[in-house]
């Protein structure tokens, strides 16, 4: 057994299997589609899922990681990802790489808001997540779950750019199985988290 | 030491002074102006200086602790001083005499609600201005509901305080504008790629002239020190990896340099070149970053390329020994968590052997530049003096002069104990300017390549680490224990009331005195130098912020 090589990352099988977005397929699958539709669906999400831009939105530590992913040993060029865009207006997605903390709230929220629609977010690392080391302190949000809606959480402190690669791949996987004409659309999503958190507030937080 | 104590006496009479740790005079805060002013202005004392104000909660007082330390005679004193009014709580400011000072009383201000008599700018620093409550004292509440996480704006002003005793001894609250009527402000930041963090910055314009800058921090305060109070003294040491990311080494030393000093535990020598070795391999890998992350900030995007290659290698071989790329969690109290990889030694002398190369590489493809050189010559210039007085330390202070490397001036460990043997230099320009800063840089990554080469081959066997209890108490009392970090002096204040956790944790980092000085060395350059000065004082706002 010593000599066996044992891999500490995640088993090939499971890169594979992903019970969330067989659940969307399935969801779409039920709905049924137009044939020319759902053509022109796939043509545009091949597009999209292979040229997504990362807005530049680093605050710490995972922030540092997310350079070395565009540096040449892990480059996410070769993905379609590498244009790091320093404007929202440009950019498809968000990498919230580090603590958000109360003051950076607003500016974070504002952010979101000024990315154009369809829109994405990555989680990551443990503060994003859940404020990770710092989710006792005075000044760390406790997630940015609470401030926008997440698609993908990647964990880590921080993750490697390995498990980086791997949450965007994700996300293009979940890009691919959309359909941009109607059915599971971005605007429907925020409008849904907006709602949920309204309801949050009027029973008091609920924790 | 008896001698700087005989000569203090002389001078302040009536001060109590007590060796403790480091020298410490007890003293009213109506006397505190005029003894540091003696302090500093005394030949023989020169105390010229302040490397950190530690803000204090004594619960039946609340102070400041001062520490001083001199640069030509090398000698460190600290100052106590503290008012049992906890509703106006006032102590006079010293900010006219080190301009760092002003930043100092506003954290203490921010987390204890001290007031600052006669400081220019007493503002909250971290915090939002209608925040309730100071985080930091022992019976703040820490209800969200007070402080709720909004996403609502923030509100700010643009006015600042300042606080003067009149005549009769009131104190009199004045407020001032920040910036003059007619100035045209432009907001950078917090989030801009070239701001190396969430900073932000207010900058009155004169055409593209800066007139003032007026930095806001705190949108990556997290609140370590007030973690650590809860903590054992074993489990605060990982927030030293996610202060200043690059020198995670060297934080993690310095603290548990305190602890060590202040437990009488004794690191093996095995630990101890292990440490130095690995202090020595963070600098490098942080100034590849810093050159990096420099260049690209100047247009010259490929640099990111050359010195990530050399620090992927670094990482590389901190990854198979520690088991993590950047929050290493390596040092523990009493020596290091474990052993060396064994392919530790062969790993580090195959970076050794194409370090000088990349090195010539980078100043063949950027330092001679014509672009380069014109964009860094003469830009952002600080003096001696003023590196001094904003307590610039690390490779800003060694660019303008100041020979202020803690492994020379208040060596620890190896460099401490291999004084003679250890061979190597400490950078050390003149010209103050951006160019010489990143010059520093260069040279510092051969200087700790020789470090490593003349310690690689002699790692003693033995221990790693030493026997420590599982519970760790301190004795009462207070400690302060500085090391060179990748930016510069970073030190760590304990103070214990004998318990397992600390009753009070400072970390003073470098990058806060080096945004402080911002404004000072932006006025009068265009707004494009303002990127070149950011990116050459290479602060990590995580470690300012803390």
């Amino acid at each position: 057994m010593k000599d066996q090589i044992t891999t500490k990352s995640m088993p090939y099988e499971a890169f594979k299997d992903n019970e969330y977005i067989e659940n969307l397929v399935g969801e779409l699958r039920a709905s049924g589609t137009n044939v020319l539709v759902g053509v022109l669906d796939d043509l545009i999400n091949w597009g999209r899922s292979n040229s997504l831009w990362p807005l530049t939105f680093a605050t710490s530590c995972c922030g540092i990681e997310f350079v070395s992913l565009g540096a040449a040993r892990f480059d996410m060029a070769r993905f379609g990802w590498e244009v790091a865009r320093a404007s929202p207006r440009q950019a498809d997605f968000m990498m919230v790489a580090g603590t958000i903390v109360n003051r950076m709230v607003p500016v974070f929220r504002r952010l979101y808001d000024q990315l154009a629609e369809p829109k994405y977010v990555i989680a990551c690392g443990g503060c994003a997540i859940s404020g990770g080391p710092f989710r006792k302190s005075y000044h760390v949000a406790k997630g940015i779950e609470d401030i926008v809606p997440v698609d993908v959480f990647v964990p880590g402190c921080p993750p490697r750019p390995e498990a980086m690669i791997y949450g965007i791949m994700q996300l293009s996987r979940k890009l691919k199985v959309e359909r941009f004409f109607g059915g599971v659309n971005r605007q429907e999503k925020v409008s849904d988290f907006e709602a949920i958190q309204k309801a949050k507030e009027t029973t008091g937080a609920g924790e | 030491m008896a001698n700087l104590q005989e000569k203090i006496s002389l001078l302040f009479p009536t001060v109590k002074i007590e060796e403790a740790d480091t020298l410490t005079l007890t003293l009213e805060p109506a006397q505190l102006h005029e003894v540091c002013q003696k302090l500093r202005d005394d030949s023989e004392l020169a105390f010229d200086y302040l490397e950190t104000i530690v803000g204090m909660d004594w619960t039946e007082s609340l102070g400041c602790v001062y520490i001083l330390n001199s640069t030509v005679h090398g000698h460190t004193v600290s100052i106590k001083t503290s008012t049992t009014d906890r509703e106006n709580p006032y102590i006079p400011s010293v900010a006219d005499l080190w301009a760092v000072a002003v930043t100092f009383e506003r954290e203490v201000y921010d987390f204890f609600g001290i007031i600052f008599v006669g400081n220019p700018d007493m503002r909250r620093l971290f915090l939002n201005i209608d925040w309730k409550g100071y985080p930091l004292r022992k019976d703040y509440d820490d209800d969200p509901s007070l402080n709720p996480c909004s996403i609502e704006n923030e509100r700010q002003s643009d006015d600042t305080y300042v606080y003067t005793q009149g005549e009769d001894g009131q104190v009199i609250r004045n407020e001032k504008p920040i910036f003059a009527p007619d100035d045209f402000v432009v907001n950078i930041g917090p989030q801009h790629p070239a701001t190396h963090g969430v900073l932000r910055f207010r900058t009155a314009l004169d055409g593209e002239t800066i007139k003032k800058i007026d930095v806001y921090m705190g949108y990556i305060h997290r609140g370590v020190e007030k973690l650590c109070e809860n903590l054992t003294y074993f489990q605060t040491l990982h927030y030293m990896d996610r202060l200043d990311y690059f020198s995670a080494h060297n934080y993690h030393h310095g603290l548990c340099m305190c602890i060590e000093k202040a437990a009488g535990i004794e690191v093996p020598e095995r630990a101890q070149y292990i440490r130095v070795i690995m202090d020595e391999l963070s600098r490098i890998a942080s100034h590849c970053l810093f050159i990096g992350t420099f260049c690209m900030d100047l247009g010259a995007t490929t640099m990111l390329f050359y010195t990530l290659r050399v620090r992927e290698q670094i990482l590389d071989i901190m990854d198979k020994t520690c088991g993590a790329r950047m929050t290493f969690n390596y040092d523990c109290i009493g020596g290091v968590l474990a052993d060396l990889d064994k392919d530790f030694v062969k790993d580090v002398k195959d970076l050794l052997a194409v370090l000088p190369a990349n090195i010539k590489e980078y100043n063949k493809i950027f330092t001679g530049n014509v672009i380069a050189k014109n964009r860094m010559t003469g830009v952002g210039v600080l003096s001696r003096e003023d590196a001094i007085s904003y307590g610039c330390t690390g490779p800003t202070g060694r660019a303008s002069g100041w020979a202020c490397d803690v492994r020379k001036t208040h060596p620890y460990s190896l460099y401490a104990s291999m004084k003679d043997t250890l061979k190597w230099d400490e950078v050390v320009m003149d010209e103050g300017d951006s160019m010489a800063r990143f010059k520093v840089r260069i040279a510092e990554m051969e200087q700790s390549a020789r470090i490593i080469e003349q310690l690689i081959d002699n790692i003693p066997a033995g221990d790693y680490c030493a026997k420590v209890p599982k519970v760790l108490k301190l004795p009462k009392g207070s400690w302060w224990t500085v090391v060179e970090g990748c930016r510069g002096l970073f030190g760590v204040y304990i103070e214990s009331d004998g318990g397992v956790n600390p009753y009070r944790l400072k970390l003073a980092t470098p990058c806060l005195p080096l945004a402080a000085a911002v404004d000072h060395m932006t006025s009068g350059q265009k707004i494009a130098d303002l990127i070149t000065i950011g990116g050459s004082l290479d602060y990590i706002v995580p470690d300012m912020d803390r």
